[in-house]
């Protein structure tokens, strides 16, 4: 691994970044874990799992987790910018060319038409993470349970998390 | 000058704020963006502020940063955007690395294996509740059923590359509204 590399395969998936943190997941997961092999299956179940109870962007948050365990601060550092870099730079060339941004219409198109991939990419990201991280009767109690409040209760799902979390070190320990 | 400096040290600080209390969801913290720069200190007017939001819409990328480049570009330029994302980015960069030493400390503990084995099947559960919220609105016409069908079994069963389901949904959007 090379901060090069590091930068190069961070702004590869800022770049393709639509729908959402969950939706890029699985593009996470094919460089990282498939692709350059930096990290392990269980290590990318870690990895969203930490970054989904961090504030902030779950892209941002998981390039600065993968970033710190291949080259520390350092590396936090430039695959974060890595990420950043290509939304940052087409919000400015959008906003540069366009004064009046006909914004509407065109994000419209743009969202109507990537959200059937959107909702193709989350359900790939769901099989991928139950099949790997749903291991037993109780990882399907825990599942259910979960979804059960999610739908009926206004609640936090970063709570939702830390109770899961702690039914399983009940659980397991 | 000077008041440019102070422009920017203001920004920092408002999205610096913002971007400590995003947990979770970019939408969730539009309107605490709004009532920040529309509102509160009147950066920019209501309407470019919708624009802003369309534009983070239909680029890549976390909404809650996009918008803040729109909004620090808006106010003063390129330098005005990167203070802002810069702002926004901190917080939870500053905590996924502290978190990072910590768990990569302790990751072999059987109470932290413990945590992430519970806490794993809880966020399946979240992504099906996105999968069942988006698909509500995002799934109405036969057509986009079909589609995100085909995307996934080729996602699943060919192990076709993620970016390949963005550019076919791309093109297939232009074709399919192309012939309506």
């Amino acid at each position: 691994m090379t901060f090069v590399q590091l930068f190069l395969t961070f702004a590869k998936i800022g770049l393709f970044a639509f729908g959402g943190g969950f939706a890029t997941l699985p593009l996470i997961e094919r460089e990282i874990v498939i692709g350059l092999q930096w990290f392990s299956h269980s290590e990318f179940l870690e990895l969203v799992a930490i970054s989904e109870l961090t504030p902030g962007p779950i892209a941002i948050n998981a390039a600065t987790f993968v970033g710190y365990k291949l080259g520390g601060v350092w590396g936090s550092a430039i695959a974060t910018m890595g990420v950043c870099l290509p939304s940052v730079t087409l919000i400015l060339i959008v906003a540069h060319f366009l004064q009046r941004f006909e914004g509407n219409i065109w994000a419209d198109r743009t969202v109507r038409s990537l959200r059937p991939a959107i909702i193709a990419l989350i359900a790939a990201a769901a099989y991928s993470v139950a099949g790997k991280g749903i291991t037993d009767i109780w990882g399907i109690i825990i599942a259910v349970a979960s979804f059960m409040v999610l739908r009926t209760r206004k609640i936090n799902p970063i709570l939702v998390l830390i109770m899961a979390g702690i039914a399983g070190i009940i659980v397991y320990l | 000058m000077k008041s440019n400096n102070r422009i920017l040290l203001s920004l920092f600080a408002v999205f610096l704020r913002i971007g400590a209390f995003t947990w979770g969801g970019g939408y969730a913290m539009l309107p605490l963006i709004r009532n920040e720069v529309v509102e509160k200190r009147k950066w920019i007017t209501s309407s470019d502020f919708i624009d802003g939001i369309a534009v983070s819409q239909s680029v890549p990328g976390a909404i809650a940063l996009n918008i803040a480049a729109f909004v620090g570009n808006r106010i003063s330029g390129n330098s005005g955007a990167i203070v802002a994302v810069i702002g926004s980015a901190l917080p939870s960069f500053i905590s996924i690395v502290v978190i990072s030493i910590f768990f990569l400390r302790f990751r072999e503990l059987s109470m932290v294996q413990g945590f992430f084995r519970g806490a794993t099947p809880a966020i399946v559960a979240l992504l099906v509740g996105a999968i069942v919220d988006i698909g509500r609105d995002a799934l109405k016409g036969y057509k986009e059923i079909i589609i995100a069908t085909g995307l996934l079994l080729l996602l699943l069963c060919l192990h076709m590359h993620p970016v390949l389901a963005i550019v076919i949904a791309a093109i297939l959007g232009l074709f399919v509204r192309r012939q309506l």
